[in-house]
């Protein structure tokens, strides 16, 4: 059977949503889906090179990555945006590179509390050139940081927006979002004057 | 496969050794999908119903009367993304399912699309 494509389908974006082990990306997620968050896992095998068969699968070791995905649909304008909650731990930070082909942006959440841990987060989408925002998740208890305190302990590029945010509450998640695209657009459209 | 004595809705768990049906027996073993598919992967049944496929197959066919994401997909099932392309590309080879990869690009530097989505995330 055949398909018009453009009317079967819709325009596919993908935001990465990382930070480092516990820092709310799962609630992140949860928060801003339309869809309860799901949760697949993806299996890693250290020999499947090459493997077609049964024959050996025994013998490899295999061990599972939790990944969360949720998605807001914008009916009006035929897309769907994914959110992708990347794997905080660095050993599974091989599984970066297929999340991030073809993502529109990320969001590196921080916790004041430990900052350090998004780090490699900053680094990683800084060396793909991938633009990011980094939302501060205001846990209960967690010293109130101003913005460019947080800039300078983390080396950040000016250009690099800070948004203080609440993972839980879905308004506080979107607005993080549209903040991410509205630094798109900046970055995006030449200044007239240029 | 003669695990007989299991209903279809109960799982086989030993603590230890985690499930007794391995992931790869849904997929008969096979590791690779034979057609190209990513987490983006849309999927979509196509309404032809393939002669002899098994139960999974047919789950997967029924989840996909409308486009939905080869990572969607795997949740729903609740099995390894890369079972999940297997399955889907069996489905997509006899042409019970069509399927669209994503788009090369991100989208990043695309004013239109960068507009519609902060007009539609300001809806919410």
């Amino acid at each position: 059977m055949a398909y018009n494509e453009s009317d079967v389908f819709p325009t596919q974006v993908k935001i990465l949503i990382a930070g480092g082990f516990g820092v709310g990306k799962t609630t992140f997620v949860g928060a801003a889906s339309e869809i309860e968050p799901l949760n697949t896992e993806e299996l890693i095998t250290t020999a499947s090179v090459g493997i077609d068969s049964l024959a050996g699968i025994e013998d490899k070791t295999t061990t599972t990555v939790a990944l969360d995905f949720g998605r807001i649909t914008i009916d009006q304008h035929g897309i769907v945006l994914y959110l992708f909650g990347t794997p905080g731990q660095q050993r599974f930070w091989f599984m970066w590179d297929e999340l991030s082909a073809g993502a529109l942006g990320a969001i590196v959440l921080a916790d004041t509390r430990r900052l350090q841990a998004c780090f490699e987060a900053v680094d990683f989408f800084e060396s793909r050139g991938i633009s990011f925002l980094v939302a501060v998740n205001e846990f209960d208890g967690a010293y109130r940081y101003e913005p460019e305190e947080i800039r300078s302990a983390l080396e950040l590029d000016p250009r690099v927006p800070i948004v203080m945010c609440d993972a839980r509450e879905r308004a506080s998640a979107t607005e993080t979002l549209r903040a991410l695209i509205q630094h798109l657009l900046t970055a995006a459209v030449p200044s007239p004057s240029a | 496969m003669s695990m007989t004595a299991a209903g279809d809705d109960e799982v086989w768990l030993d603590d230890d050794a985690g499930p007794l049906v391995r992931p790869y027996t849904v997929s008969a073993g096979r590791t690779r999908p034979t057609v190209e598919l990513d987490l983006l992967s849309l999927v979509i049944a196509t309404g032809r119903h393939p002669a002899g496929v098994d139960q999974e197959h047919l789950r997967v066919l029924n989840l996909c009367r409308g486009p939905l994401s080869v990572a969607e997909v795997a949740a729903h099932m609740r099995l390894p993304i890369v079972v999940t392309k297997v399955l889907v590309a069996d489905l997509v080879e006899c042409e019970a399912m069509a399927t669209r990869a994503p788009r090369p690009t991100s989208g990043a530097s695309d004013r239109v699309l960068l507009e519609k989505l902060l007009d539609g995330l300001q809806r919410i």
